[in-house]
């Protein structure tokens, strides 16, 4: 029993990582918004079979959590938003796909080697679970750097957090209280981002940030 | 046999070289040359052969010619026998060539002398024991080589090849002579045996490496100093193409690994990753290069590069192994290096003598002239076609059984226990994937064009078959292929005191393996039989076209294409070299060569033809080469300016150089 | 006695794979129709395909050469020798040791070469087409089976794939997360590799879609039917490497009795008829793709097969 925990964490773990690759070649909003909707059903799963590996109760409610709002709310909000401002169209990457993909690889070896070494005396489970949630935390960051639109932006933020929950769980869990604040915190930052994404587009007619950078003062 | 006679058959080359001189243009000089070259080939890959397979000691002899401190020192090893039979096999095809193409050669004096020099170049360098020596027969190959190349200088391009060879090999020559001068140490110790005894700190090493890779590695065609190869390999005529491409760049692999194996010492665990870092790059970049090609001549040479690639890939692996005590593993890396660089010999000879064939038939060298070469030269297509699939790693012949220990030694690596090498290894696994594969889809193309379809010009449509002679020698290889692929056990047997010399283990004995397979770690892990799958395959096809013939109909009848009942009579609208290889650039072209295609539509109206037009840019050339080559070109602008001194001021700067050697003299401690 | 039953086992699998690969393809497009409300054509429908094709004169253009006549003999030979190699039902089979895995995929390899030049050979446009999309999609699909073999031996210990079947049966093997990319990516590649959708469409009857009937265009007669079977044994082929790698229950060890052999043919039938009614249902449910996506998707399969070869690097237990 004691293997099959460990393989089914870490492929749970390792199908995070894959839908954070998943997240990085979709070119569509829409089509952005389920797979991150399927990101967070894959750690709320994750996280699930963590609460019941380590028999800590808690983190059942983390997994309630991240079904609830980030497999539901957020993306049906960010649907809502979405129709609001008209922007279902094509979402440009910056960089064709494949020196994205290649770089997304070395990304993840880069956090393999880094956590393997660093956490040389701890329990392998751990280790391992570790890496593949600072892979996806990685990922996240360069779903942000190789994005255009602010809202995909706003996804691959979320995602970031996805990987900060599974590294988390993996580390024996953080106290609810922490969990709680954590998740309210990125619903409030949320919530300001969407209404200055309306400001923004009242103002410049476009949430391309791109041009934004045109109307940045003291540069001509 | 003894070292003095490989000594006395490089010897009698030498003076066949100047007998071509004396004999100037009578026509026996061409039967004369090329024979006696066949001769003594013959002779020193018999030798070579007995010396391996014995596995006799080596045999040193030192001659009294050259520094007078060192003379000149000879050596007959393992590696430089197994070396002398990849070489004086590849010289004895081309002499056999040259029999056959010499006499339709328009200016034979400009080739006759430089070839048997080329070749006593060659195998000097092979047998060289200290460093003197070494460089002497280096240089005195890059020379011969440098005449041949320029053997048809009044072609605009052959011209800008030469120099671009003579700059890149004197570069070479450079970076080796600082390398055996670090090595020989402030002693001045310049026999290997020397070099071999007094070890080379750990810094200097790593210099060497690096000089070493500069040097052997540019003659051998690794990026980024591949530029001349391209440009020099088929400016040359097309024996000396294919001695230059399968022959000389296994010399310059001879002098990395005689260099970094034998002559450093024990290595450091760092060593292995730039050399295969190096190989897999090269091995992608040439192949891709060879995708976009339309010259036949250039496309092999391209190919060169990649399969030079390949090779220092896994010799890069052996190092690794090596310097982490794997010795089994790297006897397995090493072998897997060693095998390719003689098939390598063997289908690269075969190609260049292909399309030196089809040059003499049809005077064409670009694919979007030629096609439908294969009903009007078949037998040359039937060789040229073992040639294509051998390299592309199809079994069962021999690139396969390279290609195949490649892959296992990467398997292997995963007990390496250093971090960059765990991460690099699968990398460096994928990227010869993807040029194994790019290469098949390359030599689908060279064949495809120029030998299929129809033809595109009339030169393509006038073609016959070349002479006999050089039917035989592409028949010869293309055995040479088939028996190394179902054999490969025999050439790894061949191949372990080579392989014990450099790693200090050897591959199991193949010999007692049943059947005749090969199993490169142990019978239950993994094994293939070249052997049975030929058998197999022929059995197979034997008995369907058995079974079709007798059971079904066997009746055949001709009639025009049916080209989905829209026929073209033009062979126009057949696809061009450029068009096959337009969806790989598709894919591949942007990050490789920063392809751009623009097309140019004429609006609604317009009578103007339509173009589209695609760019493509040589990334190595604009990044490495263009700035060193533009800072100087500024340096020789400025320094220009003391051409045209006046007296008064050329004394002054003698004056001024008088002073500054008193001043340190004087503040000499 | 052990030899006499390997030997038969290796000869049965022979006639087997031989005889029932016409029927998967039949049972496919059957399923197909099916699942577009129409009644199909007969299960047994590409035998008589096979036989009328192998009775008609064979049709050969005039600028065609001896290469022409001669591929399909050598790619029907080098596809039978590599179906013949896969465990379907047994493991124990005869000469498993000729050829790896690796040596499987290079057969299949060759295969695909020779049929690459016999579509350059007449010299039309549509027999480019389809040469240089095979010859594209061949770039992409073979390293990323060169990847997954390369993981599946790091974990099995071999690239035998008698071992390797013989592994994934014992209870050593775990879920490990690189076996699931390389399964994700395995059925990319057979997608690839077998011109199914969404990769190329096996009915068209468009120029502008066709990659593998592009390349047999010319083909007529007995040279039409042994393409025709070597592209089913192909499909067959990776069907049962598939299911020997990743769905190895019922599968007959070497040396058990005749009636484990008989249980793993039984069970063969079952994998085929799975296996056989997830394609048609997947074909069904998908649209083909642009040509220059199929790079995308294919390099995805490339993608995960790196991955999952660099995560058994790094770490044993993944």
């Amino acid at each position: 029993m004691k293997g099959l925990s460990f393989d089914l964490a870490h492929l749970l773990a390792g199908g995070l990582v894959l839908v954070s690759f998943m997240l990085l070649y979709q070119n569509r909003l829409y089509s952005l918004l389920n797979v991150f909707a399927l990101q967070a059903v894959v750690l709320a799963l994750s996280v699930a079979w963590q609460a019941y590996v380590q028999g800590a109760p808690h983190l059942y409610v983390t997994a309630a959590i991240a079904i609830v709002f980030k497999a539901m709310v957020i993306p049906i909000a960010l649907h809502r938003i979405i129709a609001r401002l008209g922007i279902h169209r094509e979402v440009e990457i910056v960089g064709s796909l494949g020196p994205t993909m290649i770089a997304g690889m070395g990304l993840v070896a880069l956090s393999m080697v880094v956590m393997l070494r660093v956490t040389a005396d701890a329990d392998p489970l751990a280790r391992e679970d570790l890496a593949f949630a600072l892979s996806v935390v990685m990922l996240g960051l360069l779903m942000m750097v190789t994005r255009r639109n602010a809202v995909s932006q706003v996804v691959g933020f979320m995602s970031l957090e996805n990987g900060l929950i599974l590294a988390a769980t993996g580390a024996k869990g953080m106290p609810l209280v922490v969990e709680i604040s954590v998740a309210f915190s990125v619903l409030v930052a949320f919530i300001v981002i969407g209404v200055f994404l309306f400001r923004i587009r009242e103002r410049f007619d476009t949430v391309d940030v791109q041009a934004l950078d045109q109307f940045q003062g003291g540069r001509r | 046999m003894p070292i003095a006679l490989f000594l006395a058959c490089d010897a009698s080359l030498l003076v066949l070289a100047v007998c071509a001189v004396v004999l100037h243009r009578r026509p026996v000089a061409t039967t004369l040359i090329y024979g006696v070259a066949l001769a003594l080939c013959l002779a020193q890959l018999a030798g070579a052969l007995i010396h391996l397979v014995a596995d006799a000691a080596p045999g040193v002899i030192v001659l009294p010619i050259g520094l007078p401190w060192v003379g000149a020192n000879f050596r007959l090893d393992a590696l430089s026998a197994f070396f002398l039979g990849v070489i004086n096999l590849g010289a004895a095809a081309a002499s056999l060539y040259g029999l056959g193409a010499g006499r339709r050669e328009p200016e034979p004096q400009r080739v006759l002398p430089f070839f048997p020099a080329f070749l006593a170049g060659m195998n000097l360098v092979l047998l060289a024991d200290d460093a003197f020596t070494f460089l002497a027969s280096w240089e005195f190959m890059s020379l011969a080589s440098w005449a041949l190349v320029m053997a048809h200088h009044r072609e605009r391009d052959n011209a800008r090849a030469g120099y671009v060879y003579i700059v890149m090999a004197s570069v070479g020559t450079m970076a080796l002579l600082l390398a055996f001068g670090l090595l020989a140490g402030p002693a001045g110790g310049y026999a290997f045996a020397a070099i071999r005894a007094s070890g080379v700190a750990p810094g200097l090493a790593a210099l060497v490496l690096g000089l070493a890779l500069i040097g052997a590695g540019s003659k051998a065609g690794l990026a980024p100093l591949h530029i001349w190869l391209p440009l020099a390999h088929p400016a040359a005529p097309s024996h000396v193409s294919a001695l230059m491409s399968g022959v000389m760049t296994k010399v310059a692999v001879y002098g990395f690994i005689r260099i970094v194996f034998d002559l450093l010492g024990p290595a450091a665990w760092w060593w292995g990753v730039p050399v295969m870092v190096l190989g897999a790059a090269t091995a992608v970049l040439g192949v891709l290069h060879a995708l976009m090609q339309t010259d036949l001549k250039r496309v092999l040479a391209y190919s060169t590069i990649e399969n030079v690639g390949l090779i220092f890939a896994g010799l890069g692996l052996a190092l690794a192994f090596k310097a982490n005590g794997f010795v089994a593993a790297a006897a397995l890396a090493a072998t897997a290096a060693l095998f390719h660089a003689l098939n390598h010999a063997i289908f690269k000879s075969l190609l260049f003598f292909g399309a030196g064939a089809v040059l003499t038939s049809t005077g064409e060298r670009g694919m979007e002239r030629l096609g439908g070469l294969l009903n009007r030269m078949p037998a040359t297509g039937l060789f040229v076609l073992v040639g294509c699939a051998a390299i592309s790693a199809l079994p069962p012949l021999n690139g396969f059984a390279s290609d195949w220990l490649l892959l296992q030694s990467i398997l292997l690596s995963p007990q390496l226990p250093q971090w960059a090498l765990k991460i690099l290894a699968p990398a460096i696994g994928a990227m010869l994937a993807l040029a194994a594969a790019l290469a098949a889809a390359c030599f689908v193309r060279f064949f495809g064009i120029a030998f299929l379809g129809r033809p595109r010009s009339p030169a393509a449509e006038a073609a016959r078959e070349v002479d006999p002679t050089i039917i035989a020698v592409m028949g010869a290889l293309a055995s040479l292929c088939l028996l190394a692929g179902i054999l490969p056990a025999f050439v790894i047997d061949a191949l372990a005191p080579v392989v014990r010399g450099l790693t200090g283990a050897q591959m199991p004995w193949q010999g007692g393996i049943a059947w005749l397979s090969i199993a490169p770690i142990a019978e239950s892990r993994s094994s293939y039989n070249g052997l049975l799958v030929f058998l197999f395959i022929t059995a197979s096809a034997s008995l369907a076209a058995f079974a079709i013939h007798r059971i079904a109909s066997n009746k055949l009848r001709r009639a025009p294409a049916w080209d989905c009942g829209y026929p073209d009579a033009n062979p126009a609208t057949q696809y061009t070299a450029e068009s096959f290889g337009q969806p790989i650039r598709r894919v591949f072209g942007a990050f490789a060569f920063r392809a751009h295609e623009r097309v140019d539509m004429p609006a609604p109206g317009e009578m103007r033809p339509a173009h589209l037009s695609v760019a493509m840019h040589d990334l190595v050339w604009e990044f490495l080469y263009l700035p060193v080559i533009r800072a100087v070109e500024f340096l020789a602008q400025r320094l220009n300016y003391l051409q045209f001194l006046t007296i008064r001021q050329y004394l002054s700067v003698v004056f001024g150089a008088l002073v500054s050697l008193l001043l340190v003299l004087a503040s000499w401690p | 006695m052990a030899l006499i039953g390997a030997l038969s086992v290796e000869i049965s699998q022979m006639l087997l794979v031989l005889l029932l690969a016409p029927l998967l393809t039949g049972f496919v497009r059957k399923a197909k129709a099916r699942l577009l409300r129409r009644q199909g054509p007969p299960l047994l429908q590409p035998y008589r395909d096979l036989i009328r094709l192998a009775r008609k004169e064979a049709v050969v253009a005039h600028s065609a050469s001896w290469l022409f006549r001669f591929v399909p003999y050598l790619v029907f030979a080098a596809t039978w020798v590599a179906a013949a190699l896969v465990p379907t039902f047994a493991t124990g089979l005869l000469f498993s040791w000729s050829a790896d895995l690796i040596a499987i995929i290079a057969l299949l390899g060759s295969a695909r070469f020779f049929l690459a030049l016999a579509g350059m050979d007449v010299g039309t446009s549509f027999g480019g087409i389809g040469s240089s999309r095979e010859a594209m999609f061949a770039t992409l699909a073979e390293p990323a089976m060169i990847m997954i073999v390369f993981t599946l031996a790091l974990v099995a210990g071999s690239t035998q794939l008698s071992t390797m079947a013989g592994f994934m049966t014992s209870p050593a093997v775990g879920l490990r997360v690189s076996l699931g990319m390389a399964l994700i990516a395995l059925v990319i590649v057979a997608l690839a590799e077998n011109g199914r959708i969404p990769v190329d469409n096996p009915a068209t009857h468009l120029e502008l879609t066709m990659v593998h009937e592009a390349m047999v265009l010319e083909y007529s007669g007995r040279h039409l039917a042994l393409i025709e079977l070597a592209s089913w044994l192909k499909l067959l082929l990776y069907v049962s490497l598939i299911s020997c790698v990743f769905a190895p229950w019922g599968i007959a060890h070497e040396g058990k009795g005749l009636t484990a052999h008989a249980i793993g043919v039984l069970a063969y039938f079952g994998k085929l008829a799975v296996a056989g009614l997830l394609l048609a249902l997947f074909e069904t449910t998908i649209a083909k793709m642009r040509v220059f996506r199929v790079p995308d998707f294919v390099g995805v399969a490339l993608m995960l097969g790196f991955l999952a070869v660099l995560l058994r690097f790094v770490s044993g237990s993944l």
